[in-house]
């Protein structure tokens, strides 16, 4: 490790990643490390359902995920890794009336900003996906669902090593196990930052650690608007390929997809309670069996593979928080919740250009950390786990 | 399966009651009372990884709010007792990693 770089990223996610990636590609800055306290990918980038979309409810949103969906969509030949995006379609269910209301705005904001997304009702989900239970006889029958066909599904490790591979080629720097422990401010701006590996002098800092971004905070002396929950999703056995759509039900809290190798790849939503534990818990594996039944009764035989947890710093509009702080050169890349992953191309190339003009990019002011003093958050109810 | 020692109904399961987020006591509302304290007390959290004083709820029992210390990198708890009255908790949580 040297002993000075003029760009020090904390967190080797996707989102730390990107954001080297990019600054090198596009402003040149190569003098840039990556410090993760594990490997790189084992925080929420390699935890999530690696479900890709940008049906949200928002402007901001909707604006901010389509551009990232649209980096996603020529990341493989960006990046020359396979990256196996699969863009395969994305529903989600409505169970209610309350429901079908909230999915019709969804999709009329979406076709607004030239998303791809639209209502679909019984009669035309039986084509999309006959694998549901579309019965009436159900304890929550489907009314309709929202369709968006370029939602899909991704390899989410192959995102994290291409864009590490990606800016390592570039002459960025990325220290595995590597804890930042401490960052030392004078005169009010970011001078350098402590780790278990020694200490090194930094012209700008980014925190980009999901779930742990109140800890890397603290260590300037700043409290964010964050709270973090454990949130546990599972895989089952291998079975045949039969689903080729990604299956979301907001009021069940559940998500379902089919991996390449035939697991089936199941969320749900963030646990009830704010934790720093990843340890799986039986009530969760209850609840989401039993929400997945309720859509695919024909599963009750599947046996569960393994489950995990990842952490999701919640802010209290499930809106990101990005860009300048009070700090001088400490940055943040944060608040990314339930729903970071899709973001990650979007993130690295904003904050990039962020870092290099010192000029928050159009995509990112919605986002920034002083909107909540200001008075004007952005409510995205479309962001995973949100019930409607 | 996490526990919870109720003040008035004793070692009872988690679902039982519902989570009510960190102890922070409300600034006194007075015309004084500074828009950046309002702030800070309606967004700001410390979020520690550590102990941390929080409320719950007992929603299935006996409806009592109650406070509760534990530590959120284990979801161990260190005590659970009946508030008295804000200001009087001391929090002895503090930023451990």
């Amino acid at each position: 490790m040297k002993d000075h770089y003029d760009v020090v990223i904390i967190g080797g996610g996707a989102h730390g990643l990107a954001c080297a990636y990019y600054l090198a590609r596009d402003h040149g800055i190569t003098d840039v490390a990556v410090i993760d306290k594990s490997y790189i990918g084992a925080g929420g980038s390699g935890r999530n359902t690696a479900i890709i979309r940008s049906n949200y409810l928002t402007r901001e949103g909707v604006q901010f995920y389509d551009a990232s969906v649209k980096l996603y969509e020529g990341l493989a030949q960006e990046l020359d890794f396979n990256v196996m995006f699969s863009q395969r379609g994305h529903l989600t269910l409505a169970h209610n009336d309350g429901s079908v209301r909230t999915m019709r705005r969804r999709a009329e904001v979406n076709k607004l900003e030239g998303v791809d997304s639209r209502l679909v009702f019984p009669d035309e989900l039986a084509r999309i996906c006959p694998q549901l239970d579309l019965s009436e006889h159900p304890r929550f029958p489907i009314l309709a669902a929202l369709y968006h066909p370029p939602g899909g599904i991704i390899r989410h490790d192959a995102v994290v090593w291409g864009y590490a591979r990606g800016a390592d080629q570039r002459g960025v720097d990325i220290h595995q196990y590597t804890e930042v422990t401490g960052i030392d401010v004078a005169n009010g701006a970011v001078t350098g930052v402590r780790t278990t590996k020694g200490n090194l002098s930094a012209g700008v800092v980014l925190s980009a650690t999901a779930g742990w971004a109140s800890n890397v905070a603290a260590m300037v002396d700043l409290e964010l608007p964050l709270d973090t929950f454990p949130l546990q999703a599972c895989v089952t056995e291998p079975l045949k390929p039969f689903l080729d759509v990604v299956v979301v039900s907001g009021s069940l809290h559940v998500y379902v997809s089919q991996s390449d190798r035939g697991e089936l790849v199941m969320g749900a939503s963030v646990d009830p309670f704010t934790s720093y534990s990843m340890a799986g818990s039986l009530d969760f594996l209850e609840g989401l069996s039993g929400h997945v039944l309720e859509l695919f009764p024909f599963l009750s035989k599947a046996r569960i593979l393994r489950q995990w947890a990842g952490l999701c710093e919640m802010p209290p509009d499930f809106s990101p928080l990005m860009g300048f702080t009070p700090v001088v050169n400490f940055l943040l890349d944060a608040g990314w919740g339930t729903y970071g992953f899709k973001a990650s191309p979007i993130c690295g190339k904003t904050m990039a250009e962020l870092i290099a003009t010192r000029q928050t990019p159009e995509l990112l002011h919605p986002f920034r950390l002083t909107r909540f003093a200001e008075y004007d958050q952005v409510g995205e109810k479309g962001a995973a786990s949100v019930g409607h | 399966m996490l526990r919870l020692d109720c003040p008035n109904c004793g070692q009872r399961n988690s679902a039982e009651f519902r989570y009510g987020g960190e102890y922070d006591p409300r600034p006194e509302a007075t015309i004084q009372t500074a828009e950046e304290d309002w702030i800070r007390y309606l967004y700001q959290r410390r979020n520690v990884m550590g102990l941390q004083i929080e409320w719950w709820y007992h929603r299935a029992g006996c409806g009592l709010w109650f406070l509760v210390e534990r530590d959120r990198r284990s979801n161990e708890v260190a005590r659970t007792w009946r508030w008295q009255s804000a200001g009087a908790e001391k929090a002895t949580g503090e930023i451990e990693s």
